[in-house]
């Protein structure tokens, strides 16, 4: 009696998985540019959800549509009844509208700092990435630079559709293109500011439901205090009082910043004036920014491997 | 070739000395650490990836200072930590592509290196479920597959079998052992237990208190005693007997556990063995050499707290 194997002796069985065993890699291995840019680019794409599961994708992407809205219908607005009701600027000023929008990009910011930053403190995967070649320093600072980036698109983008809606509705192009790359750099300062804050708040914390709630704490309150306070002092005329409450919410510093450098609209009743101010706010701006960086740092140091 | 070596390594912390002037050296293979909690073997693992620095002393690892060219180790080098270091909300399959890029695969090589090592590593389908469900022998090979995925050339294994259960851990230990034989990567494990060292590694490196206790083949720990253990049957008191002819025909012999424990003098002995029990009339079950065990090394060395299995 013969098997069918006997049949065939040379025929090999089809649709068979063979071990094929460990084989080694002998493939190029990229560099520490090529290693922080795969982690700067991972981490952005982690901020919108991406590469993350569904659930994460809520949050960011609801985000970014609320941000976005208010620009699409100012657009509308503008292009639609710009001869109706005389316009000719834009209805809510670039260097304005981050400081209307606050509570959408302190929320941003409270939801990804932590997902980006405490989460590798929390799980120990920092362990991970410091038992591979990029070093600590590149570590801590291409996280910072993922959320700076991120936090930068999300503020960026409804002012770059104010902008081509301004274009479309025939506002003077040279105008427009100043103030749009002003308000691009407060941006770029906001997201600074707001990415060292929420990150060095998020590396203390670690607990990730902890951090949310100080960064919204710190941020939300931050400004409403400031607001507030503005409020009160631009009703008595107190300049001084207005101006210096302005230094203590990220929000209404960049926008000072915005006012003293390049004489944007003002997003606040009493805009900081005076020499004293005019340094004050940048200085300010910058200890803010380079003092979380170090802060950020510092922090790392301790972190065991 | 050596893979590693130490020498004079010291790292003094505040208020502990964690390594003592250790000098040791590892080759191609799979290297046992064995130390009781706390004997500095965490401290040694962190000073070769270039964490930590020491205090004095140098050390090498593939040929390279561990003081100045970490990051050169460090991308040749796998690292599996003892404690736990997974993030909970990425699968398997993400995670260990993302670290095969940050260890300077391009991705196209990351994907593909990270579904082989999976594989390899036993994770089937679940790679693709978050890893916060998973149950700690899938972490550990998680772990595991994460310190392969750029084909490292050292892997450094922080007691891969903790938390595991005996058959997970014969799993891990076969799979350890494969990677140091099969796959060709040099292996330095560490343990606090001494029998699953003994079963996987060619050679054994024994510290205690941040100091080389010992350092040899594992055959060498294991090599016969030059002692015959003798179990016989016949009689109940089958075993004083023999031993009373044995010592009566002019060798050392002492009772031992329900056997008789003899001095191989000469090759003669076993012929001496085998005539006197037959003289006795009695049934010769078993004569057997007796080899050490690791752990004989830390009764001779005094380390008590080390558990052997």
């Amino acid at each position: 009696m013969s098997s069918p194997s006997d049949a065939l002796p040379t025929a090999r069985p089809a649709g068979v998985i063979h071990d094929i065993g460990y084989r080694p890699y002998a493939g190029p291995r990229a560099g520490g540019r090529a290693v922080a840019w795969s982690l700067f680019a991972t981490g952005l794409r982690n901020c919108y959800g991406l590469g993350r599961s569904g659930r994460s994708k809520v949050l960011p992407m609801i985000l970014l549509g609320l941000m976005l809205l208010p620009a699409l219908i100012l657009v509308g607005v503008l292009v639609q009844a710009k001869e109706l009701l005389g316009l000719d600027e834009h209805i809510v000023p670039y260097s304005v509208y981050p400081i209307t929008t606050q509570l959408l990009i302190s929320v941003f910011v409270a939801a990804q700092a932590p997902a980006l930053i405490s989460r590798d403190l929390r799980f120990g995967t920092i362990t991970l990435y410091l038992a591979r070649p990029a070093s600590r320093t590149t570590y801590v600072l291409v996280r910072m630079a993922s959320l700076t980036v991120a936090t930068f698109a999300l503020i960026g983008s409804p002012l770059l559709l104010l902008y081509v809606g301004g274009l479309l509705a025939d506002l003077p192009l040279g105008r427009e293109t100043g103030l749009f790359l002003a308000a691009l750099f407060g941006a770029m300062l906001l997201a600074a500011c707001l990415a060292g804050l929420s990150a060095i708040i998020s590396a203390v914390t670690t607990r990730r439901g902890l951090a949310v709630a100080a960064v919204i704490v710190v941020l939300v309150v931050s400004y409403t205090v400031v607001a507030t306070v503005q409020g009160i002092a631009s009703e008595t005329g107190d300049d001084g009082v207005a101006g210096v409450a302005g230094l203590f919410s990220p929000y209404t510093l960049v926008n000072g910043v915005q006012v003293l450098l390049f004489d944007s609209p003002s997003g606040t009743p009493r805009p900081p004036t005076g020499d004293v101010l005019g340094v004050l706010y940048p200085v300010a701006t910058a200890l803010v920014i380079f003092g979380s960086i170090a802060a950020m740092l510092w922090r790392y140091r301790k972190v065991s491997a | 070739m050596l893979v590693i070596e130490t020498a004079g390594l010291t790292k003094r912390y505040p208020r502990v000395t964690a390594l003592d002037e250790l000098d040791m050296s590892v080759g191609e293979g799979v290297t046992g650490l064995v130390g009781a909690n706390g004997a500095g073997k965490s401290t040694l693992i962190k000073i070769l990836l270039g964490l930590v620095p020491a205090t004095s002393g140098t050390a090498h690892v593939l040929g390279c200072d561990v003081a100045t060219e970490g990051k050169a180790i460090r991308s040749h080098v796998g690292y599996m930590p003892e404690h736990d270091c997974l993030p909970a909300d990425v699968p398997a399959s993400d995670l260990v592509v993302h670290l095969g890029q940050m260890s300077g695969l391009p991705y196209p090589a990351a994907r593909e290196r990270a579904s082989d090592v999976l594989r390899h590593v036993g994770l089937g389908e679940e790679r693709y479920r978050p890893i916060g469900g998973y149950s700690t022998g899938m972490k550990q090979r998680v772990k595991l597959a994460q310190a392969l995925v750029h084909d490292p050339r050292l892997v450094l294994l922080d007691e891969p079998t903790n938390g595991l259960d005996p058959s997970s851990r014969d799993d891990m230990l076969s799979l350890v052992r494969r990677i140091g034989t099969e796959f060709g990567i040099a292996v330095l494990v560490t343990s606090h237990l001494l029998g699953e060292l003994e079963r996987i590694s060619d050679h054994v490196v024994v510290i205690e208190a941040g100091r080389l206790l010992r350092s040899s083949a594992t055959t060498d720990f294991t090599h016969a005693t030059g002692v015959l253990l003798v179990e016989v049957q016949g009689r109940t008191d089958a075993n004083q007997l023999l031993g009373q002819a044995l010592v009566d025909a002019g060798l050392r012999a002492r009772p031992a556990s329900g056997m008789v424990e003899v001095d191989v003098r000469n090759e003669e002995t076993y012929d001496v063995v085998r005539d006197v029990t037959v003289e006795l009339g009695l049934g010769l079950v078993r004569m057997q050499e007796r080899h050490h065990r690791i752990e004989d090394v830390f009764r001779e060395g005094g380390a008590g707290s080390v558990q052997p299995v």
